[in-house]
């Protein structure tokens, strides 16, 4: 089926009867709130926001083992009950679950809907809604500029390397395809015969891919006005979320889009999130949202703490999957506090991932990104996080991998922090493996983004605690809906999940966003007509012109002056400049000729309002000699004839004729006389 | 007409306190406050009395911009503020934030608690001025008010140096601060986008100076303490704790571990290990290399540079010494100085620049015999050697940054006069832009000439763009009628049609009737004909029509033919035309007289 001409029916309601007339379009390439990838159209920038990578796909795929598992080498092929499809080879039943044994892909934004190539900038708002970057800049023939912060560009490098490196330290020969055939497909057991856009999926990049996409880079500062071919100006706003996280202003001299994506209220390290500037806009486009609207952050912290020293306490590990970046600085800095008051402090902590130096190092240098409190810090100077502390103490020791001195060098009980959070590559792998079977260990899920029990499924049956203690910052509808209130958007738009309470929770209508007008709710694929009246443009009037034009005050306050000017547009940028004078003509034999050269074309003349009143206007023509005139009433005013030259004139409140034969002088006199009563617009 | 007005309060024709009012677009902004280190008496700072006699600056000032922690440009920051009275925001980089006050109280403790001066900025008013100090980050654009922006750009020159462009209305003004051209072992280069300022005013230490290569200064750099060092003298090397003394730092790590040199090299002050973790906390303000490779290794962090102790002046054998401040006009350069100074095998390296009036401005003019405090004289003996290893740009660096940015006018401040005068007439040569170089006091101004920004309707512009097809042309420019309206402060171009609704006003037709007799002996829908066939072949870019009913449309000017039956060839031709079309309606009358072609 012709994708595009599905879209156009799909959404008739939104789509404005025709596309092409507005002045902003959006296309979404994503459905996920909080990974997000949508493209706008705005006066002839072709704009992407974000370019989230959905790597939730990653649960149906069988976990890559780091050490060779048995358990997971052994698993039986699937053969659908009546043995007519036999799939062994692709898939592989786990724990009661059948799972694609291959390299783990991910969901990629919508690739069909527009040309890519076409993008001019890609705006990031945060690190992890740019994992899809290399998927969009290589191979597309994007030509165009990707816009980020400082941190978002480099932590963002760390999060991709990582995941290269998990996927690369265990190569899978085989690429699973066959199950993906829609016929076979169907026939599958849930939950892989309910996965969406299968075919979309793609495998992880390479580290080359992620070099080429990320030198397409441009840094920006927060409040940096970054100009787009003179037509559009971008702006990166603090968000909150993490370091470097911006929201995005969109805006020309009359428009403002506000972009926010992943946004925080909540005291955490970065930067509080910059509310005021979002003010006025005409659209505000909404992503990023909290995943877990009914988990109050803080709350979640303190049952991490308490479940992490009962373990301990106990002599059981605790694993932490979580990203190498974000959250866990929060967590290291709890926990740095909490252990000495649990009387803890001895407990070793390790952070295991190929960039987990680096993510702590580089945690350290963004004092411009912090809050205040920690950039204060930096005053001093003193590194702004304490696992700077943590790791001089001995306390926090940090691992590429669990091979090399980690093995040798690890102590229990501990508490680890490795990733990755979806537990189906990365070090994690193995503390699954390692730590499951008993029940004196923990696991403890602090990233929202991967639903707990799927990620376990393949570990099942788990001796092992499992805690679910997500703690995501992003604004929840209570404070989304108190900042809608303060910054008066005149339209928002959403994702469609945030029109409808959570399918788990269909009653709790609090939990979605309930707005005056309603927000303009999109899905993958939708294209939106963003409602503007755009009515006014900027242009500039050159000094020489200004200073020529004359004023003349119509009513208390108001002047207009007409203005003849040559216009000028150049890169968006429009300019009037005064009307060249023409050159002199050359005083020759040609002279004659000058009146058989039609004028110029299309010269208009300024338009006439006011009225000619009789009686001054009589005086005016005494005065000009010509004195008589034959007054005669009409319906709608006066005829006067001026006897001595025949002329008729014909005034009415809002018309003047002038009936002048074979006497050229005579009628620019009397044209003249009358334009002295008139204004000109 | 607009203008700018620039007064430097320190700095004009000068190296020193740098402080230079700017008023533009109505706005009051004061760049830099600085300190001489020439001076020990009044002169020391910028006379503020010239912006108010008495009272406060608040209401005088919008807002003050500091472009480095460097006291000649800070200096005098908590005396304007807590002393004479400023209450308004402070602007500068983070890492100028946390370095300023840590200069700033060096400074206060060598000249209240060494020299006993009283009258003096106190801890709690450095404390209180820092309060006011709101900081900035690269390229971020800072309202400062509705009117009033103001941007920072990379300097190079010290940890956090930045140049500031500051923006009322489409008026603008750069000030460099000071800046480097040329990136060094731990800092960039200075760069700023083509932003035309209407004035640029640039720092001119280096006016006349074309610098050679930076590697034949650290190769010759190297080559003199090498020597000093094998021949077992001591070699002393005056520095400010940030700064130079980093990128000689790490000069000299990298040479002694290449070299496997045993020589002891320390630095003075407890200010240095402190000064190396600002580096490394605000490591991406230095240059790419170091940023990139500092994870694996931290360029701040030295093995062969030892933390220096005051008794170690006196040891026997080689050292090198890093000692502050760097123009030896006190505290533990000068008392090394001294102890040193007898000892022909000894050396002096002068890595920056020295303010007159300094001990380092003396020795370096060649004086042999220095008057110290007191009584006694002391022999210069060691040897004296300048190498500038300041961070400023060279009469080159200045000429690329005004390419770079492409100001319409220039100032120079922070330079000596002559040298300036010299640079001033290679600008205005080169670029014929004007420059100017006022002296302290002097006020230049400098006339702008903004263009106006209007909203223009949608419509109105379009419909001119449509008009004025894609390309236009150069020789028959299209020109284009709007009306401008000015109400409360707006300025908006619309279509006179537009206006007229707008205002609620009716339009006045202003018509103009004219017949004209001709001799055509045909039937008056031959004549018509024949008058359309004319026009046709007169007017050939109008829009010309034969209507059935009788009249030919000339744009919106309508002819008809009558004749009366006595005189069948005596035709009447009517014309009506509107103001409008009035100089089409008068060429046609006046053709149409002439007769029709036969």
């Amino acid at each position: 089926m012709n994708l595009h001409s599905f879209l156009w029916t799909l959404k008739s309601p939104a789509v404005n009867d025709d596309l092409s007339l507005c002045v902003c379009v959006q296309y979404c390439l994503s459905g996920h709130p909080t990974l997000p990838c949508n493209v706008l159209k705005f006066k002839s920038t072709t704009i992407m926001l974000d370019c989230g990578l959905d790597t939730t796909a990653a649960l149906y795929f069988l976990p890559l083992p780091l050490v060779h598992s048995p358990r997971l080498s052994k698993l039986p092929g699937w053969v659908s009950k009546d043995g007519a499809i036999n799939l062994e080879k692709e898939l592989k039943e786990c724990s009661g679950r059948v799972f694609v044994d291959s390299q783990p892909e991910f969901c990629l934004p919508e690739k069909e809907l527009l040309d890519l190539s076409t993008i001019d900038v890609i705006l990031i708002s945060n690190y992890h809604c740019m994992m899809a970057l290399p998927y969009i800049t290589e191979h597309t023939g994007f030509t165009g500029t990707v816009y980020a912060t400082e941190p978002t560009l480099q932590i963002g490098r760390l999060l991709m390397e990582e995941l290269v490196t998990f996927m690369e330290r265990v190569p899978k020969a085989q690429a699973a395809t066959c199950w993906k055939n829609k016929e076979i497909q169907r026939l599958l057991p849930g939950p892989l015969k309910d996965a969406v856009d299968v075919w979309s999926w793609r495998k992880c990049y390479s580290v080359q891919e992620v070099n080429s996409a990320l030198s397409k880079v441009q840094l920006v500062g927060y409040s940096q006005k970054v100009e787009l071919f003179g037509a559009v100006q971008v702006t990166p706003l603090s968000s909150g979320y993490s370091l470097g996280s911006s929201n995005w202003i969109i805006q020309s001299h009359y428009e403002k889009v506000s972009y926010v994506s992943g946004s925080s209220l909540l005291t955490t390290h970065p930067q509080p999130m910059e509310q005021s500037s979002l003010k006025n806009s005409d659209v505000l486009i909404l992503t990023g949202l909290t995943q877990i609207p009914t988990a109050n952050p803080d709350g979640m912290l303190g049952e991490f703490c308490s479940n992490l020293s009962m373990t301990i306490r106990a002599g059981g590990n605790v694993l932490v999957p979580c990203y190498s970046s974000g959250v866990i600085y929060d967590l290291l800095e709890c926990l740095y506090q909490f252990m000495d008051s649990a009387n803890l402090g001895s407990t070793p902590f390790y952070f295991i991932s190929p960039v987990a130096n680096s993510s702590l190092e580089f945690s350290q240098i963004f004092a411009e990104w912090l809050c205040q409190n920690k950039q204060s810090k930096v005053y001093l100077p003193e590194p702004p996080f304490p696992h700077a502390e943590l790791i001089q103490t001995n306390k926090l020791k940090h691992y590429p991998s669990i091979h090399g001195d980690f093995s040798s060098e690890f102590r229990q009980p501990c508490v680890v922090f490795t990733g990755h959070p979806s537990l189906r590559f990365g070090d994690v792998v193995h503390f699954m493996e390692l730590w499951g079977k008993s029940s004196l260990n923990t696991i403890i899920f602090t990233e929202p983004d991967f639903s707990y029990l799927d990620a376990l499924a393949p570990y099942q049956p788990l001796a092992m605690k499992c805690v679910y203690c997500p703690i995501d910052t992003r604004l929840n509808f209570h404070q989304v809906s108190k900042l809608l209130k303060d910054i008066q958007p005149l339209h928002v738009v959403c994702p469609e999940p945030y029109t409808q309470p959570p399918p788990a929770q269909p009653h709790r209508s609090d939990l979605m966003l309930e707005l005056q007008p309603p927000p303009m709710s999109y899905r993958r694929c939708s294209v939106l007509g963003l409602p503007f009246r755009r009515r006014y443009e900027r242009i500039h009037l050159l000094p020489e012109l200004a200073r020529s034009l004359v004023p003349s005050e119509i009513k208390a306050g108001v002047s207009v002056a007409t203005v003849s000017a040559v216009l000028q547009s150049k890169d968006n940028k429009h300019v009037l400049q005064p009307v060249p004078k023409p050159a002199p003509v050359p005083p020759s034999k040609k002279r004659k000729r000058v009146m058989e050269e039609p004028p110029e074309v299309l010269n208009p003349k300024p338009l006439l309002s006011g009225a000619v009143p009789l009686e001054p206007f009589l005086a005016t023509l005494h005065k000009n000699g010509i004195t008589e005139v034959k007054v005669e009433e009409t319906a709608d005013g006066h005829i006067l004839h001026l006897q001595t030259e025949d002329v008729l004139i014909q005034l009415e409140e809002d018309a003047t004729h002038i009936i002048c034969d074979n006497n050229e002088p005579l009628r620019t006199a009397l044209r003249d006389l009358v334009l002295r009563f008139l204004q000109k617009l | 007409m607009p203008d700018i007005k620039v007064t430097p309060l320190g700095a004009g024709q000068d190296v020193g306190r740098s402080c230079i009012l700017v008023s533009i677009g109505g706005k009051n902004i004061m760049l830099d406050c600085g300190m001489h280190m020439g001076y020990n008496d009044d002169r020391r700072f910028p006379d503020f009395s010239y912006v108010t006699q008495n009272g406060r600056l608040t209401e005088f000032l919008d807002c003050v911009i500091i472009s480095h922690f460097h006291l000649d440009h800070c200096g005098a920051l908590p005396y304007m503020s807590e002393m004479v009275g400023y209450d308004g925001p402070i602007y500068m980089t983070h890492p100028t934030k946390a370095i300023c006050p840590i200069l700033l109280e060096d400074f206060r403790k060598i000249t209240v608690d060494k020299k006993g001066e009283t009258n003096f900025f106190t801890s709690q008013m450095i404390k209180d001025c820092m309060k006011k100090v709101v900081p900035l980050n690269l390229h971020q654009t800072v309202q400062v008010d509705e009117e009033l922006e103001i941007k920072a750009y990379y300097a190079g020159h010290v940890l956090g140096a930045a140049m500031f462009q500051i923006k009322v209305g489409s008026e603008s003004v750069v000030y460099t601060g000071d800046y480097n051209m040329t990136p060094d072992r731990h800092l960039g280069a200075a760069w700023i986008d083509k932003c035309r300022p209407d004035l640029l005013i640039s720092e001119s230490t280096y006016a006349t100076t074309i610098r050679d290569s930076k590697r034949c200064r650290e190769r010759d750099f190297l080559k003199k303490v090498h020597e000093t060092v094998e021949r077992g003298g001591k070699v002393l090397i005056p520095v400010f704790a940030l700064g130079r003394a980093q990128e000689l730092c790490i000069l000299l790590e990298t040479f002694w571990e290449r070299m496997n040199l045993k020589a002891p090299i320390y630095f003075s002050t407890g200010l240095t290990e402190k000064a190396n973790h600002y580096y490394k906390l605000f490591i991406t303000w230095t240059n790419q290399k170091i940023r990139k490779t500092f994870v694996q290794r931290n360029m701040f962090e030295f093995k062969h540079i030892k933390a220096f102790d005051r008794s170690y002046a006196d040891n026997p054998g080689p050292m090198v010494v890093f000692a502050t401040p760097g123009m030896l006009h006190a505290g533990q350069s000068l008392q090394i100085f001294k102890k040193w100074a007898g000892n022909e095998k000894n050396m002096l390296i002068m890595p920056g620049y020295c303010v007159q009036g300094t001990v380092g401005h003396k020795i370096l003019n060649g004086q042999k015999k220095l008057e110290m405090e007191g009584r006694a004289t002391l022999d210069v003996k060691l040897q004296v050697e300048y190498m500038s290893f300041s961070a400023h740009a060279d009469a080159k660096g200045i000429m690329q940054l005004i390419r770079m940015a492409e100001p319409r006018n220039m100032l120079l401040v922070h330079g000596e006069a002559k040298k300036m005068e010299f640079l001033k007439d290679k600008i205005e040569q080169e670029f014929s832009i004007s420059c100017y170089m006022p002296a302290n006091g002097e006020t230049t101004t400098i006339v702008t000439n903004p263009s106006v920004p209007v909203d223009i309707s949608l419509n109105l512009l379009k419909r001119e763009m449509a008009l004025g097809g894609p390309l236009p042309d150069a020789k028959r420019p299209r020109t284009m009628h709007g009306t401008l309206i000015m109400k409360d402060n707006s300025l908006r171009l619309v279509s006179p049609e537009q206006a007229l609704k707008e205002l609620g006003l009716s339009e006045h037709q202003l018509r103009f009737t004219c017949r004209v007799q001709l001799h055509d002996p045909h039937s008056d829908t031959d004549t018509l004909g024949r008058i359309y066939t004319h026009l046709k072949s007169v007017l050939k870019s109008y829009s010309i029509q034969h209507v059935p009913d009788g009249t030919v449309i000339v744009e919106s000017i309508v002819i008809k033919v009558t004749s009366s039956a006595e005189e069948p060839n005596l035709k009447v031709l009517l014309l009506s035309w509107s103001y409008q079309d009035e100089e089409l309606g008068s060429f046609l009358s006046t053709l149409l007289k002439n007769g029709l072609p036969s």
